[in-house]
């Protein structure tokens, strides 16, 4: 069986409707990232490793109730704790957490202080499945972590794709993975999901994977450069995208699929990981072909006006 | 033209069975529960996936380096009273201190030396520089008095010294609580951190209070009586705490049942921490009261029986963690060995004598971080982890089967081959499986098998160029190896860099996606190409592969 075959589709030439449709998402990511950042100084919701705090993870017996939940723990004194809905009703989960504290002993009282509370004011009988105390030392260092990781990441990318085929290459390809990075962080931002460590996992993991589709373009265009030299760019370029379309459409699909599979079954822990992933995948498959390979022509129409195929013959590959 | 298939046929089957003993070692029997005992002794559960607890603690290294200078202080003034040469005092002119987010400030490794002389200042300076050039800088004499630094060299010697201590003493302290495999590392290089993981625990207040309650052990000398409160106690001294004295508040239990007390102590331990050698519950032969019975080192016993042959009849406390515990009246000169009573509960004892016994920790710690995840979660994940990932493999492999028809079955079989070796590596290298470990196998499968559709991609493009069955088979490999090398070594770099920045369940991830993909290598072209082969060796000439 087989879906494409014989395709021949304009690539380049829908570039205007690739670039809105990146635009519009984009836009509207950075938009509520911003208000996120105006409400509660930080563009994403972060998860307790960033932001700090005690938090701790409930299964009631009952149906929990949120609001009489709340009740309970300003009943015992504590002020600011925030109940959140975890897996409702499935499970019955539900994750109390408190801010963070700037003396990281008191944070530890906090999470007694939420059992406590609980069993004296609440009256569902109920354990806890999961405590994380945070406090914030470790909850910077981590943001600081976090970023250097991601940007090494892209960094060492970079320098991979240049010494394998030329540096344009390498921006190209940086620059659509930074285009799929802001792309799913705007849709945590839209979906207002939680930012945590495994989600920054997962975001590294589709930094590789992004690269990964299109580093399989960028080796057709090259493969193809080396053999013809009367085609201009352009044409090179969509009839690359066309032979390697029903392997990165299946790759992808494939991929697409397992992920799904850890979205669905994988449990709750796992939810903002497998959907960073979900996104991730779809976006590094359409950056790929939306964005990485536009960029190549069009910094060679700009820098050569437009003469033939003329970007600098990458590299031979060394099998 | 038939290839020689047999060694290559060998090789894999011998790979299959190398790391199937990776996987479940050799295994009592072939029932299901034996070979999940099997796999389980193999291949370790984060705690994410077994429950238990983990904790970060920060050692308050500047604590030791306090102590240390603390010694230095007494010495010096010993030194000079023996060489005859007066002075006022020696004093840290910024103490260390501590305020109520628990940052510390101050200069903990700065001694000065006030009021000595001019004429004596060469005495003084070759003092100085003989017995302590080694571990401190001297300087001043001239129109500033002498100090003495630390050097830094020396300071980062002994907070080096003081994470591993304390280390040694929670290491010792957390296997008495009878935890299987419990971990105690140093956590994030130069910041000072030690991570402690404890599987299967779940009550953490009790692994805490083992692990900090006596951050330090001292025994300070005291002088007056104790008022009621830190106010009275420094009006009567004058308005302000001088220098060479401290205040602490009782904590002990066998209190007349005062309100509070404050005692003024003379801020130089006698003997501190790691002066006591062993502790063991006791009881008094009077009383019939439990006590705890220490001994000290030798060199800490020597200068114990100095102090108290020359102080009979005056005060001592003993201070545990900052409070005062007892305040015992020095009868007659102690040498190395003493009693601690008090009205102490069986548990108290024990605990107390066990925390001295295991030496005293060198330094407070506090909490960074801590996480404590329950059983029933980690059971739970592993059931969802590892449904999704059989579900996972089950789509992945229809699919291969129905777009692919019978190069399918290669695939297929590349793929099982693939899980095999990675789990079986999991196995060998007595890495963690992590809940995002289980991800990453599944992240594998998804991966992996790219390398299969762009192998068997190129073979149709080549049999569709009108190419004969093994030539297309020998282009399609040739042609999408440097593409599957390019794709595999920069996820592995991203894995590469995971590893390094992230916690325990991300470098699972980072752990088992590398594997899996070194595995891929190995499975997508090299044993897929063999079953090619086999496959080729028995089409008639002219025959087609089926893809």
């Amino acid at each position: 069986m087989e879906l494409f075959h014989g395709v021949n589709i304009d690539w380049l030439g829908k570039k205007w409707y690739f670039l809105g449709f990146s635009l519009i998402f984009s836009v509207a990511g950075i938009i509520s990232m911003g208000m996120h950042w105006s409400q509660i100084g930080s563009p994403v919701p972060l998860g307790v490793d960033f932001r700090g705090g005690t938090e701790v993870q409930v299964q009631f017996r009952q149906t929990p109730d949120v609001a009489a939940i709340r009740a309970a723990t300003m009943a015992a004194g504590i002020k600011d704790a925030s109940v959140v809905i975890y897996d409702v009703p499935s499970t019955n989960q539900v994750l109390i957490s408190l801010p963070e504290q700037s003396n990281e002993s008191s944070l530890d009282a906090g999470r007694q202080q939420i059992v406590d509370a609980l069993q004296s004011h609440y009256g569902n009988p109920f354990s806890v499945r999961n405590v994380q105390v945070v406090g914030p030392t470790v909850g910077h260092q981590l943001e600081a972590q976090a970023l250097k990781a991601t940007l090494l990441s892209m960094a060492g990318m970079l320098v991979y794709l240049w010494f394998r085929f030329q540096l344009i290459y390498g921006v190209a390809a940086v620059v659509a993975c930074f285009h799929d990075t802001l792309i799913t962080i705007g849709a945590f931002a839209l979906l207002n999901r939680e930012l945590s460590l495994t989600v920054i996992a997962a975001i590294l993991t589709l930094v590789g994977y992004s690269m990964n589709d299109t580093i399989v373009v960028f080796d057709r265009i090259r493969e193809n450069l080396a053999l013809s030299r009367k085609e201009t760019l352009p044409d090179v370029v969509n009839r690359s995208i066309n032979q390697t379309l029903s392997r990165t459409v299946l790759t992808s699909g494939l991929t697409f699929l397992t992920v799904l599979s850890l979205y669905i079954f994988g449990g709750q822990v796992l939810k903002g990981f497998s959907l960073a992933l979900v996104i991730g995948i779809l976006i590094g498959t359409y950056s790929s072909i939306a964005v990485a390979s536009p960029m190549l022509v069009a910094w060679q129409e700009w820098r050569g006006k437009g003469k033939a195929v003329s970007l600098p013959a990458a590299k031979r590959p060394r099998a | 033209m038939k290839k020689n298939l047999k060694n290559k046929v060998a090789l894999i089957i011998a790979v299959l069975l190398v790391f199937t003993y990776g996987i479940i070692g050799i295994p009592s029997g072939v029932s299901g529960k034996a070979l999940l005992e099997a796999i389980g002794n193999r291949i370790h559960l984060g705690l994410d996936l077994q429950g238990g607890a983990h904790l970060i603690l920060q050692v308050e290294v500047q604590e030791a380096i306090n102590a240390d200078t603390d010694n230095t202080v007494a010495r010096v003034q010993q030194d000079l009273r023996t060489a005859n040469i007066n002075f006022s005092q020696v004093v840290k002119p910024q103490p260390l201190t501590r305020d109520n987010t628990g940052k510390y400030s101050g200069k903990p490794g700065l001694l000065e030396i006030d009021g000595v002389a001019q004429a004596n200042s060469n005495a003084v300076r070759s003092l100085l520089e003989s017995k302590y050039s080694n571990e401190f800088d001297v300087a001043g004499g001239t129109d500033t008095p002498f100090t003495l630094t630390m050097k830094p060299l020396v300071e980062k010697t002994l907070e080096d010294k003081t994470v591993q201590q304390a280390i040694e003493t929670i290491n010792d302290r957390v296997n008495s609580l009878g935890v299987s495999e419990p971990k105690v590392a140093p956590y994030n290089l130069g910041a000072n951190q030690i991570l402690v993981e404890l599987p299967g625990i779940s009550d953490l207040e009790r692994v805490k209070s083992i692990i900090n309650s006596t951050a330090r052990l001292e025994i300070h000398a005291v002088e007056g009586t104790p008022y009621p409160n830190e106010a009275a106690a420094t009006a009567a001294l004058g308005g302000s705490v001088p220098p060479d004295v401290m205040l602490a508040h009782f904590a002990g239990l066998n209190a007349g049942g005062n309100a509070d007390s404050v005692y003024v102590l003379k801020r130089v331990a006698v003997v501190s921490g790691t002066d006591f050698r062993s502790a063991d519950p006791g009881t008094d032969s009077n009383t019939g009261q439990r006590t705890v019975r220490f001994t000290l080192t030798n060199e800490a016993g020597e200068r114990f029986y100095d102090y108290t042959s020359k102080n009979v009849n005056t005060s001592m406390a003993i201070l545990m963690g900052g409070s005062v515990r007892e305040v015992a009246n020095i009868e007659s000169p102690i040498h190395d060995s003493g009693e601690i009573r008090g009205t102490f509960s069986q548990e108290e004892v024990q605990d107390l004598s066990k925390l001295l016994r295991t030496g005293a920790l060198p330094a407070s710690l506090d909490y960074l971080e801590d996480r404590t995840v329950g059983a029933s979660l980690g059971a739970d994940s592993v059931k969802e982890g590892v449904t999704a990932a059989i579900v996972g493999v089950l789509v992945v492999m229809a699919f291969m089967l129905f777009y692919y028809r019978g190069s399918g079955i290669n695939a297929n079989l590349a793929l099982f081959l693939n899980l095999i070796i990675l789990l079986g590596f999991m196995g060998f290298s007595k890495s963690t499986l992590t809940l995002p470990g289980i991800a990453g196998v599944i992240l594998t499968i998804g991966m992996g098998v790219d390398s299969n559709v762009l192998i068997f991609e190129r073979i149709r493009e080549e049999i569709r160029a009108g190419k004969a069955a093994s030539a297309a088979v020998d282009q399609g490999f040739a042609h999408a190896w440097v593409t599957i090398v390019d794709t595999h070594v920069t996820t592995i770099v991203s894995a590469a860099i995971l590893f390094l920045f992230g916690s325990g369940p991300v470098k699972g991830f980072a752990v088992t996606l590398t594997f899996g993909l070194a595995a891929n290598l190995f499975t997508a072209v090299y044993v897929s190409r063999v079953i090619f082969d086999a496959h080729l060796n028995k089409l008639k000439s002219g025959e087609m592969v089926s893809i």
